[in-house]
């Protein structure tokens, strides 16, 4: 058993999370499940939206807008009909955060959904899912038919007179339809593409009605402050950003996994005290947050207290929580290039800022790391990450110079080496790489000439040998064998 | 089965399942994190040669369950088991060697295996 000390995790989305079976109502009802929807039922409506405003409870997806304000614009806004979604179209590198809770505790979602839709006043509810996620799906949907059958969906809800069902719609895992007005549209069966905003959804969404949009994590809170309190769940985290946050541990760390920390919980103790830090006694050199929306957090920001500002105060943001950590080993152009691939790819093409902006970041990150970058290439970037923020429709497009920009801040010198010495500072940018061997250390084992795959060593047994440079792939295979360490990279 | 239409009966239904579950109390439960990462990682193999052991050893008292997520991707798969009248205790890496030792070490005689994952987080219990 660890030491009080040793305790930084708080469990409270994923508080049932590997506790109970997720495919038995019994297990929830167990630990107080649905009655956070019957206390509701006893409430107004009005005053379920104050609840969760006052909790502070902001979203979990990685915009960070207040729930309850959100709740409160549906409530306001008249309808015939309103709807209350829940995204869990997760589609971050390195996140899953959200098929953890939908996995070990789907009734938490199908509970929320419906004091959320009692709150707006919404009789139907939709959770956007990825098809790529089957479990998640068959556990979810066993969930909701459980809880019809047992009259916690449907009609007439613990006789109080509220009417609330849930399907299941399916992404087809397009990153973009993550942005809530692109999944409304994908729901609608239209191409899955962002609209300009206003109108919110809150104000006209789903079929030009009243929708709310909640991310998985952000709706598994709900019960909790629901029988909690809101004083309770105001009283986590920090002055702005109230409660925990459930964070993804990927990439160079040794302990990966899922952690829930308060809000305010340092990146120091994330990635060190829970993370176990670099594994094989590597250096840390940087932490992305936010997915390909954020950006590099490095050395200097360790002791930044996490929350929703703070990380946009380092051109970062939350996220939905993924964490992807880099060692010594990783060259951060090349980290940035990864992720504007991925969103190259992913951009849906409606606006130019996105669609062609994201093509030629790309290209000159490209260019920079096959050793052709120059400084004038350095200033495009710049000014073309710039203008993309500036520019581009929705979220996606705004954020995806993030993971450029930030790191061209934090480890400018890498660019500048890149450009101005044709040199990749973490070895890692092949074209710029060169493998010679140090005739001191060389003992003319021959090993090296035995891996090479293009026969570019040669020398004779017992004596120094040479790597003919203009014949080397520079795939690396001597330098991994040799037992001297007498190849030098670089 | 009826539907429970009213906060009393969501109550009194939890009474039920609570005292099904404090009887259950003197049993040895095995739970094994089985989500999409974990039977991925072979939880399903740690839960049938479990399952096979204690069958082969002729254990009676021993209550299987499933469960989600338990958090630690690193020692996947994971199996937690709680041993009458002690607290519930978390083992990593679990393959099928693994998993026969834990019925025929653990189980059966209470003795320490390796590979314990330490409790590092306070849940919230409503």
């Amino acid at each position: 058993m660890a030491a009080t000390t040793d305790i930084k995790q708080l469990r409270i989305a994923t508080r049932n999370c590997g506790f109970i079976d997720p495919e038995s109502l019994d297990d929830y009802i167990a630990v107080r499940g649905y009655e956070g929807l019957a206390k509701v039922l006893t409430m107004t409506p009005a005053e379920v939206v104050e609840v969760i405003k006052t909790a502070g409870l902001r979203g979990r997806g990685g915009g960070g807008f207040p729930t309850g304000v959100k709740w409160g614009i549906a409530l306001s806004n008249q309808a015939d009909q309103k709807y209350i979604v829940c995204n869990a179209d997760e589609g971050d590198p390195g996140a899953f955060m959200d098929r953890a809770v939908l996995e070990g505790d789907p009734h938490s979602v199908v509970e929320a959904m419906a004091i959320g839709g009692y709150a707006i006043g919404a009789t139907l509810g939709a959770v956007y899912i990825r098809a790529e996620y089957p479990l998640a799906i068959k556990r979810l949907r066993k969930a909701i038919d459980d809880a019809r059958a047992m009259g916690l969906l449907g009609k007439n809800i613990f006789g109080s007179g509220f009417n609330f069902d849930i399907e299941i719609k399916y992404g087809a895992g397009a990153f973009v339809c993550g942005e809530e007005t692109a999944l409304i549209k994908s729901m609608e069966g239209r191409r899955g593409e962002p609209v300009s905003k206003p109108p919110f959804p809150a104000q006209s969404g789903y079929w030009k009605k009243p929708t709310i949009v909640n991310n998985v994590e952000t709706l598994a809170n709900i019960p909790a402050i629901v029988i909690k309190g809101a004083d309770w769940f105001s009283s986590i985290g920090t002055a702005t950003s109230k409660g925990t946050k459930v964070f993804a541990l990927a990439g160079k760390i040794v302990n990966v996994g899922l952690i829930e920390v308060p809000m305010g919980t340092t990146l120091r103790e994330v990635i060190f005290d829970i993370g176990g830090g670099c594994p094989d006694g590597k250096e840390f050199k940087a932490v992305q947050t936010g997915g390909p929306s954020g950006g590099a957090l490095a050395h200097k920001d360790l002791d930044v207290a996490i929350d929703y500002e703070s990380l946009i105060a380092r051109k970062s943001m939350m996220g939905s929580g993924g964490m992807v950590v880099m060692d010594e080993d990783d060259c951060m152009v090349s980290v940035a290039k990864f992720f504007l691939d991925f969103t190259m790819d992913e951009t849906c093409g409606k606006c130019t800022p996105c669609r062609i902006g994201s093509k030629r970041l790309y290209e000159i990150l490209d260019k920079i790391t096959k050793g052709h970058g120059t400084k004038a290439d350095l200033a495009r970037l710049k000014s073309l990450s710039d203008s993309i923020k500036d520019t581009a429709l929705c979220g996606l497009g705004q954020t995806m110079p993030n993971p450029i920009l930030s790191t061209m801040d934090t480890f400018g010198h890498e660019y500048e080496a890149h450009v101005s010495q044709k040199k990749c500072p973490a070895h890692v940018c092949t074209a710029m790489l060169t493998y010679t061997i140090n005739p001191a250390k060389c003992t003319g084992c021959t090993l090296c000439t035995k891996v090479c795959p293009v026969e570019c060593i040669s020398g004779t047994k017992k004596q120094p040998h040479v790597i003919d440079a203009s014949k080397c792939i520079k795939c690396g295979a001597c330098y991994d064998k040799c037992k001297f360490d007498s190849i030098i990279k670089m | 089965m009826s539907t429970i239409a009213s906060l009393d009966a969501l109550r009194a239904r939890r009474e039920e399942i609570l005292a099904r579950q404090k009887a259950r109390n003197g049993k040895i439960v095995i739970n094994v994190s089985l989500a999409t990462c974990s039977i991925a990682a072979g939880g399903k193999v740690a839960l049938e040669a479990m399952q096979d052991e204690v069958a082969l050893n002729g254990i009676a008292n021993v209550e299987f369950m499933q469960s989600g997520c338990m958090t630690f991707c690193y020692a996947e798969p994971t199996v937690e088991i709680t041993l009458p009248g002690k607290a519930p205790v978390v083992f990593g890496g679990v393959d099928e060697a693994k998993a026969r030792e834990l019925v025929t070490e653990y189980v059966m005689k209470g003795e320490p295996v390796e590979g314990i994952i330490p409790v590092t987080y306070e849940r919230v219990v409503l």
